[in-house]
């Protein structure tokens, strides 16, 4: 067993991607140096050919992403801060991921768009703060966001495998997140499949990204009083509805809890779904940031808009009294 | 070495298949239009006409001329606009985003100046490779007010990549004429990155040739990006919806000059009249195949709207409850 952080589950998954296949090559600002630490010992290992430090031109080097991947490559492209995907979101959302269909599946484009510290980091203010998840979820992008190191490491090394465009948030709230692992037994995660962290009869929770650790220190303490199922969908498109279901069917109440903005969220998806298609026995509650948020720069400001510990603990007892009119 | 039978040959093919396409626009039969590139065809085929099958190019939302001219199948391109199955996207991309892989085409795109950073990393692909492919991006006057071109000129400058950056300034973007949105040069972009840059006569398919020859031999040896400018004229509408709408923003004197050196004439001058008959003739039966071809093909099915979505096959879950 060793001792390995979600940041080091990373770095690991691109080196052994890169080491069994020629194709990998990384693409960002500082990589090189490994400001972020994903790309760690890289440029050493593999070289400039295959460790590209960019300009600061993210329209252009994902854009250029897409080329090479439409040349036969499988491009890592990483970004600093997650704001950046909004400039990137032309050529994530409306090229990269419309070339298959646009070209009636003459081509693929296999690229990882991954954002190492995503969502609030304490004092970052309101252009480093955001989590948008939701926006690629939406466009219909395959969207990842893992929560722990083991699946940090098996789900990057899905995304570098798929044949369609992939973005991989690492929340900022788990990238320091550690775990004693087996390394050998490192694995890849298949993308579109949840992970049932604890088993639970009342009330399913579903929790996104960093908040699966809250998800599960609340579900602990409740222990006694509500028995939590916490349920991890680990990738937001492709969703993992079957695995949802299946929850449900055990408990019939749900609580998501999703630290992006509520309107539009997947947060509201995934009680929408569960609403019109899966087993409920109790109206649905969600807590999420509030619609349209700018995270403050005061960190009572920051938080007081973030998904809280507190928040889930009113929203699990609280569906547990309710149940739909008779 | 200019092969001025060969070059008429595609500026006649690219004139007649658009009007062949605006037919059909108007006939019903083709929806949503087509951008046409008439007069602007001496661009694609002198640029077209410089590369070797291997060689890749991108293209623009008036793309039917640089697709055609790189050697795409005439009557799958009219079947993608007509919406058909045996299209060249199989009626997935329409005239917007025409693409042939298989010659090189890594497609037409819809929006301004998205399309060059992919030419430059297809181009740092065959690089990496070992290759000596070059890849040609055509874009018009209007994206080089957009920062991805600009952005993209600073990579491919900085990594000596082997692509040649093409401006067909036909003097509008829509309706804006080209010195009502571009401060400074065409060039003058091109050249504050370090790349060289020509301006060539684009109604002139052999002008366009030897430039376009320089520019790729440079690129396929090593010696990185070069931008041609070629001034050029659209003789008809930005889109056909125009003559709906018909918006005024250029005279007919105007028109009628910018007509008069048409490219067609051009390089038809320099063909010997009945090597031209023989080859205008020629074009008209591929043209008849390929209509016919195109509307007796299939339209696909609705059921299969979301094939290709992704490249594993898989397709998402519906949009309606069922
Ligand atoms: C980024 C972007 N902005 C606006 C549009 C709408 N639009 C389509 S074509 C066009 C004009 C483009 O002009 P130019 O680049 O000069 O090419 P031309 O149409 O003259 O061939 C515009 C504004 C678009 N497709 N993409």
């Amino acid at each position: 067993m060793t001792n390995i952080s979600y940041l080091k589950a990373l770095n690991r998954a691109v080196t052994d991607e890169m080491a069994r296949d020629p194709a990998v090559c990384v693409f960002g600002e500082d990589v090189g140096v490994a400001v972020t630490n994903v790309t760690a010992g890289l440029l050493k290992r593999f070289g400039p050919d295959r460790v590209v430090d960019t300009p600061i031109s993210e329209q252009a080097f994902t854009g250029f992403a897409t080329g090479a991947a439409l040349a036969g490559l499988r491009p890592l492209v990483e970004y600093q801060i997650p704001a950046l995907l909004y400039l990137a979101f032309e050529q994530i959302a409306d090229q990269a991921h419309k070339f298959s269909l646009m070209t009636g599946g003459q081509a693929r484009v296999p690229v990882t768009y991954l954002v190492p510290s995503s969502g609030s980091r304490p004092g970052w203010a309101g252009q480093h703060s955001d989590h948008p998840y939701s926006l690629f979820a939406h466009a219909g992008v395959k969207t990842v966001v893992p929560a722990t190191p083991e699946d940090a490491y098996g789900l990057l090394v899905s995304a570098l495998r798929c044949d369609d465009p992939v973005v991989v948030f690492a929340p900022a709230g788990a990238v320091g997140v550690r775990a004693d692992l087996d390394l050998a037994a490192l694995a890849p995660v298949p993308l579109g499949v949840g992970r049932v962290h604890r088993a639970g009869t009342d009330v399913t929770l579903v929790a996104v990204g960093a908040h699966v650790h809250d998800a599960l220190a609340v579900a602990a303490e409740l222990e006694g009083e509500i028995s939590v199922e916490v349920f991890d969908p680990r990738t937001l498109h492709p969703f993992d509805w079957a695995g949802l279901a299946a929850s449900l069917e055990r408990t019939g109440r749900l609580v998501v809890v999703d630290d992006s903005n509520r309107s539009c969220g997947i947060g509201g998806e995934i009680v929408a779904t569960a609403a019109e298609q899966l087993r409920l026995t109790a109206p649905p509650r969600r807590v999420t940031r509030p619609d349209g948020a700018v995270l403050p720069f005061a960190r009572e400001l920051d938080l007081a808009l973030q998904p809280s510990r507190e928040q889930l603990r009113a929203a699990l007892r609280s569906v547990v009294k309710t149940a739909w009119e008779a | 070495m200019p092969d001025p039978a060969g070059l008429y040959r595609t500026v006649r093919l690219i004139r007649r298949f658009e009007q062949r396409a605006i037919e059909l626009v108007h006939a019903g039969e083709i929806v949503g239009g087509i951008h046409p590139c008439l007069g602007q065809e001496a661009v694609a085929a002198g640029v077209c006409a410089a590369l070797r099958p291997e060689d890749q190019i991108t293209s623009t939302h008036r793309g039917h001329g640089h697709v055609l001219a790189k050697g795409a199948d005439p009557a799958r391109m009219m079947a993608e606009l007509a919406g058909r199955t045996t299209g060249l996207n199989r009626g997935r991309g329409g005239s917007m985003h025409a693409a042939d892989f298989g010659v090189g085409i890594l497609g037409a795109n819809a929006i301004v100046g998205a399309a060059t950073p992919i030419a430059a990393g297809a181009a740092w692909a065959a690089v990496r490779a070992g290759a000596d492919r070059v890849v040609a991006t055509f874009f018009g006057d209007g994206a080089v007010n957009q920062g991805v071109v600009l952005e993209t000129l600073n990579l491919a400058a900085l990594w000596r990549l082997p692509v040649v950056f093409v401006c067909e300034d036909n003097g509008f973007a829509t309706s804006t004429r080209t010195e009502a949105a571009t401060a400074g040069t065409i060039a003058g972009r091109a050249e504050a990155f370090g790349v060289p840059a020509t301006r060539v006569d684009g109604m002139d398919a052999q002008a366009v040739l030897a430039a376009a020859d320089a520019a790729v031999a440079a690129a396929r040896a090593g010696g990185g990006p070069s931008l041609l400018e070629c001034a050029t004229y659209r003789f008809d509408a930005h889109h056909t919806w125009e003559h709906v709408a018909r918006p005024r923003y250029r005279g007919e004197d105007e028109l009628a000059r910018g007509r008069a050196r048409d490219p067609l004439e051009i390089q038809g001058e320099r063909v010997p009249s009945a090597e031209r008959e023989a080859i205008d003739a020629e074009i008209e039966q591929v043209l008849d195949d390929a209509v016919r071809f195109a509307l007796g093909s299939p339209r696909p099915e609705p059921a299969d709207a979301l094939e290709f979505l992704y490249a594993d096959g898989s397709r998402p879950r519906a949009g309606a409850l069922s």
